[in-house]
């Protein structure tokens, strides 16, 4: 069998790690192969070796069986090597056409650039891939699936016989997801191939044909995905056993925490996205939001925290009235919250781990003493969490920056967890991590319920709202519109709850 | 370790590609570069006069760069620092002139009442950018203006009857040193360099060492985490503001209570302000950096006079030359901004 | 964190030990200089050659195209006259800030020179501490009072000239509209000002004249947005006395007789002749500059200190008398017969004590009131 790529015994350095070590990987032509590791294993350094940003200390690359040097993404674009990377490189107020020419603008005789002849071959293109991309679109205008599309369209036209999607799936929607599959499927009809960067094993199952394992920098093989299971991908990624069904005992809830009544939150346009809510989380219960996006969440758990003004309704916790209380009231009144965007809300990135570790605590004894800092108490309380939440980092002075989304998460939930609140609030806190940080994440959240405090997890996937949550409300339109157990319910009634159809159920609200 | 080593040697290798570029603009326009640059050297520390000189004109430099850097530390261009600069200056002399007092409680009067005008003249465009969004840098743009044009009037109004210079402070109101004078041979060096290293002590201790620091800083990185950690943002962008005002207001004392003794109707901003935001740039904001980073400028500066009358390079070719200087010393940050990127994406 | 802290007491140290030892070296080394100066001055009175002069400009810079190219102008004349040579018998030295005339100032004593010249009252202060700290070197101001033993003032009647120009203004005028453009408000521009008004009025107490002030004298842009308004406002003559301000006055004009050649519009120049500004095409806005032989003031105080004379604690006025105020006629196609013999009829008014021109707004008010 040709292979249209391969890396052989790849060894890249950065001052201190090693960042691959020794890996190998050979794409056969019009085949999707997947890669496969834990966040930080090396998959991107490994690709963007290919892609000419790095340059590896061993090792060979061989294109179509030669062997060449990629020095930097020109060589490697000459080499038919197109990449599409997890954050998009599009100008927003650019149209389609504009921005997929750029930087290789198709002229006429005159040297004027003709943006007619450049609009038609992408059109071409993208009736020939199933893309559905308006040329003429603006880049603002369009949904970021859509941006996806055209930083597709964008190596095509520039003649990629390769293909690499880096994480491709970490910003869509299901449906969106279903769809790249889909597309992905007709570029390699057409004898295109692919590389899939990604640790999302439902995506390899679905989609890929083999997949290669990276754990911890080292390559540990290449598999046929049709010989092999999601356990078996996850043991090899992981390094272990990893179990998918959260083990947890029976909840046993107790008094109530959080009382919500009658709730109404305007959003920034000023309308009404919380209509009349009503929501109670006991002690020692987990209590799952399942909705689409959109339905209020954000605005529903920003009320909550003070980050958003009440128009109506109370708020109550642990009996104690806290509507339009300030955040830091709110912090003091006994709320965790682990935010949906770690990186805009959870964590002040240009930070160290150990200065994140005492956001909303650094004005209290003993971090701060008459407003001076202490930054011995500070550093000494971030080794310990570090430890404790397994937090991988060179150290507490490292910037958040620095690390992976998956220790980025645990030192937020580190931080929320050891001030031990009544209330918990999570919100997508496993977004984009992979299995084992999910994994981990679960079970803390489970410990705490344990522990006697109420836990409010706000999801989009079904899948977490099912496994770890004691109850489940269904938000829909602002409004909680049915509760179930767990048990007493699957994910086709939540599917049909969330999009807003009536089930059989007393106590549903209309 | 290496870091460490990095740290110093890249901006002293940006001078010195500086001077070489300026050497060879020197040679092309046929004019000697070793005398050029023994003029700059003799003008900025030729003898104790010069030297004198330099420190007086380094001192208010540090003063508005340390303003600056504090506001970029904490997210915020104080473009206004020029505008803080004038009020500070005519607050000092005000209470120079107008308030009698013996010199223990006048002089920190005075120099409180600067720090204080600069303050103030802050506070409008951190108010505005708190309550309603506008831009600080438009607003404090404006607020230059206005403090030019109104301090002019007030010279000419209130402090004068029409004349362009108001009459000298009460000497318990000033910094000027006899005893300094008299060592630099009559340079007008004043005991303001003290305040001005104070300040960047001070500063280093509020954004390095304080809860106030800790947040104006997490405010500046990140307005929507730290909103989440329960900070009160707004009251941030103010505080911040104010802090760097009141360091530009004491520029303004250094010149009114220093150099000068009095204040004059000004044809055109003093640029101690902007010059602050380049002395702030090169000092990457740091403390010691701007210390450093002021000295730099303000040797360049004062060395400067002499190139004309000693080595004969026309004052257009000498702006050029310490342009350049600048330049590369800038670019070394914008490099070693570059690498450290690099590493960071590596990782 | 420590090393830092370190870092900065071993600077603040290193700082004080660095001016203490200075100050150790310095007094010996004034010492030297001032002996040394003494038996200079003493000795060498009398000859050219020996004789060290130089200027310290203003913010305007040497190429203002008013007095500090016109002071530079007379010692370069009064150089080249005696065969010496520029950076050894005469220089200048050109300030950008406030903060540069007194290094400046004090760089020229430190070099020996005989005769030290402030251009603009803006120096005042500077010169008089100067004066005040080194009485042994000789120092001039020109525009503004300086009192010490050993600086002398050189003051202009720009009243006058103003005066005579406020004449020609007024029966140049053909929509009754000029304009005064200053550059900033002070007892020195009042004089052109007071000048100006009372010339106009003492033709035509029913011309209206619009004054602004651009607050610089440095910002041709404001120059050239204040006669713009002028311009659209009917004025058809302004008279500057603004330095570089009035470069944007000209422009302006310029731009309004380009985009319409037949419109009569015109800029009175101030300090030197400047019929070259005015050019355009075959047209020219200079309608006449108000002169202010700054040259032949500066070359006469030097000659005087060459000859041992130096007039050192005296006011020196140079007015139309001492041919130090001057009216140009370069554009003869503006001025016509008429206008010139107007002029010179005032003129010689002034000349003889029958008109006095004001110089402040005090005097232009009683002057006013008496017309």
């Amino acid at each position: 069998m040709e292979y249209v790529v391969e890396m052989l015994n790849i060894r890249k350095e950065f001052p201190g790690i090693v960042a691959n070590d020794n890996i190998t990987v050979q794409l056969k032509k019009g085949e999707i192969h997947a890669l496969l590791g834990e966040n930080g294993a090396g998959k991107s350094t490994l690709m963007n070796v290919l892609f000419g940003l790095y340059q590896p200390e061993k090792g060979e690359i061989r294109v179509n069986g030669k062997a060449v040097k990629i020095t930097d993404p020109n060589v490697a674009n000459d080499l038919g090597i197109g990449m599409v990377h997890q954050h998009f490189m599009l100008v927003e107020p650019f149209t389609v056409t504009q921005n997929i020419v750029l930087g290789k603008e198709p002229t006429n005789k005159f040297g004027k650039i003709d943006i007619a002849r450049a609009r038609k071959e992408i059109q071409e293109l993208s009736d020939r891939y199933g893309l559905k991309v308006d040329p003429d679109a603006k880049i603002s205008d369009i949904s970021v699936g859509m941006q996806q599309r055209v930083e597709i369209l964008k190596t095509l036209y520039r003649g990629a016989d390769v293909l690499i999607f880096d994480e491709p799936t970490a910003v869509l929607t299901p449906q969106e997801i279903t769809e790249l599959m889909e597309i992905m499927r007709s570029l390699t009809k057409e004898g295109k191939s692919i590389i899939l960067i990604t640790h999302k094993l439902k995506e390899i199952l679905e989609t890929c044909h083999r997949c290669t394992v990276i754990r911890k920098g080292k390559g540990i093989g290449t598999v046929d995905v049709a010989e092999t299971d999601a356990n078996e991908l996850a043991s090899l990624m992981v390094g272990r056993e990893v179990s998918f069904k959260t083990e947890k005992t029976k909840a046993t809830p107790k008094q109530s925490i959080l009382e919500i009544n009658n709730l109404y939150v305007r959003d920034s346009r000023k309308v009404d996205l919380v209509k009349g809510l009503d929501l109670n989380v006991r002690a020692g219960e987990i209590v799952g939001i399942a909705g689409v996006d959109g339905n209020g969440q954000t605005e529903l758990i920003e009320a909550i925290t003070g980050l958003r003004k009440v128009r109506e309704g109370k708020v109550m916790l642990n009996s104690k009235d806290i509507t339009n209380h300030s955040p830091r009231k709110v912090t003091e009144a006994g709320v965790g919250h682990i935010p949906q965007d770690r990186h805009k809300h959870g964590l002040v990135l240009d930070y160290s781990i150990g200065e994140n570790i005492v956001l909303q605590t650094y004005y209290k004894k003993p971090y701060s003493k008459a407003k001076v800092l202490n930054y011995k108490e500070i550093f000494q309380k971030a080794e310990k969490l570090i430890k404790e939440y397994d937090v991988r980092t060179p150290s507490v002075h490292t910037k958040a920056r620095a690390l992976s989304g998956g220790n980025q998460q645990k030192a937020i939930i580190g931080r929320e967890v050891d001030r031990s609140p009544d209330l918990l609030i999570a919100v997508q806190p496993t977004r984009g991590l992979d299995v084992g940080a999910i994994e981990f994440i679960h079970k803390k959240l489970i410990e705490e319920r344990d522990k006697g405090k109420a836990v409010l997890l706000v999801s989009f996937e079904l899948d977490e709202i099912m496994n770890v949550s004691d109850r489940i409300a269904v938000m829909f339109d602002g409004k909680i519109v049915a509760s179930r157990t767990p048990e007493e319910t699957n994910e086709q009634e939540l599917g049909l709850l969330m999009a807003g159809s009536k089930t059989e159920k007393a106590g549903d609200k209309e | 370790m290496s870091n460490k080593v990095f740290n110093i040697i890249v901006p002293v290798i940006s001078v010195i590609l500086g001077l070489i570029a300026g050497a060879i603009i020197m040679l092309l326009s046929g004019h000697n570069p070793i005398s050029g640059y023994a003029a700059l050297w003799n003008g900025a520390f030729g003898d104790s006069y010069t030297i004198g000189e330099t420190v007086r004109r380094i001192t208010p430099l540090m003063l508005t760069g340390l303003a600056i850097a504090f506001a970029f530390r904490t997210g915020l261009f104080n473009i206004g620092a020029e505008g803080q600069v004038i009020v500070g200056w005519l607050a000092a002399v005000c209470v120079g002139l107008y308030i009698d007092a013996p010199m223990y409680i006048h002089l920190p009067l005075a120099i409180i009442a600067g720090a204080l005008a600069g303050a103030l003249w802050a506070f409008v465009p951190g108010i505005l950018k708190a309550k309603l969004g506008v831009h600080e840098v438009i607003v404090t743009i404006m607020m230059n203006y206005i403090a030019l044009y109104s301090v002019n009037e007030i010279i000419r109004t209130v402090l004068t009857d029409g004349e362009t210079t108001s009459a000298t402070i009460a000497p318990t109101a000033s910094l000027a040193s006899e005893w300094l004078q008299s060592i630099t041979f009559y340079s007008r060096i004043h005991y303001g360099f003290l305040i001005a290293l104070f300040a960047a002590v001070l500063m280093w201790f509020i954004i390095d060492r304080t809860s106030i620091g800790y947040e104006l800083k997490s405010v500046g990185f990140n307005p929507h985490a730290s909103k989440y950690a329960g900070m009160n943002v707004n009251r941030n962008i103010v505080l911040s503001l104010v802090i760097s005002g009141s360091f530009a207001g004491l520029a303004g004392v250094m010149e009114g209570l220093g150099t000068y003794g009095n204040i004059s109707v000004m044809g055109g901003f003093t640029n101690l302000g902007f010059d602050g935001i380049a002395v702030a740039l090169l000092g990457a904001n740091n403390p010691l950096g701007v210390v450093l980073a002021a000295i730099l400028f303000g040797t360049l500066k004062e060395g400067a006079g002499e190139m004309p009358t000693s080595a004969g390079v026309p004052t257009e070719l000498v702006d050029i030359i310490i342009a350049l200087i600048i330049l590369f010393v800038a670019s070394g940050y914008i490099i070693r901004w570059a690498i450290l990127r690099f590493k960071k994406e590596e990782k | 964190m420590k090393s830092k802290k370190l870092l900065l007491v071993a600077f603040i140290l290193g700082l004080g030990l660095f001016l203490a030892a200075c100050g150790g070296a310095t007094e010996e080394e004034g010492n030297e200089t001032n002996t040394e100066k003494n038996d200079e001055t003493t000795s060498e009175a009398g000859n050219a050659a020996d004789y060290k002069v130089a200027m310290v400009t203003d913010y305007g810079g040497v190429d203002d195209k008013s007095f500090n190219q016109s002071s530079w102008e007379g010692i370069q004349a009064w150089g080249e006259e005696n065969g010496l040579e520029k950076g050894v018998n005469y220089d200048y030295a050109q300030s950008t800030e406030k903060a540069d005339y007194m290094p400046n100032l004090t760089r020229f004593v430190r070099d020996e020179y005989n005769l030290i010249l402030g251009i603009g009252f803006e120096l005042k202060e500077d010169l008089q501490t100067a004066a005040e700290q080194y009485p042994d070197t000789n120092f001039a101001l020109v525009d503004d009072i300086v009192d010490a033993p050993n600086a002398a003032s050189i003051t202009f009647r720009e009243e006058q000239g103003s005066f005579l120009v406020g004449v020609a203004a007024a029966m140049k005028t053909n929509t009754n509209k000029v304009g005064f453009v200053g550059g900033m408000r002070s007892p020195l521009i009042d004089k052109f000002e007071s000048g100006f008004v009372a010339g106009v009025k003492s033709v035509n107490p029913d011309i209206e004249v619009d004054v602004q002030y651009a607050e610089s004298f440095a910002d041709p842009a404001k120059g050239k947005l204040i006669a713009a308004n002028m311009y659209d406002n009917g004025v058809d003559i302004i008279y500057h006395a603004s330095g570089g301000t009035g470069n944007g006055v000209f422009n302006q004009a310029k731009d309004v007789k380009q985009n319409d050649p037949e419109r009569e519009i015109f800029v009175i120049g101030v300090d030197r002749d400047q019929y070259d500004e005015g050019a355009i095409g075959n047209h020219n806005v200079t309608l006449t500059s108000m002169v202010k032989r700054v040259d032949v003031a500066v070359q006469d105080v030097i000659n005087r200190g060459v000859n041992g004379e130096f007039p050192g604690g005296e006011q020196l006025v140079y007015g139309i008398e001492e041919d130090a105020i001057t009216i140009a006629s370069t554009n003869e196609e503006a001025m016509t017969e008429d206008i010139i013999s107007a002029v010179e009829e005032w003129e010689a008014k002034i000349l003889n004590g029958e008109v006095e021109a004001p110089a402040t707004p005090d005097e232009l008010e009683t002057f006013l009131e008496s017309l």
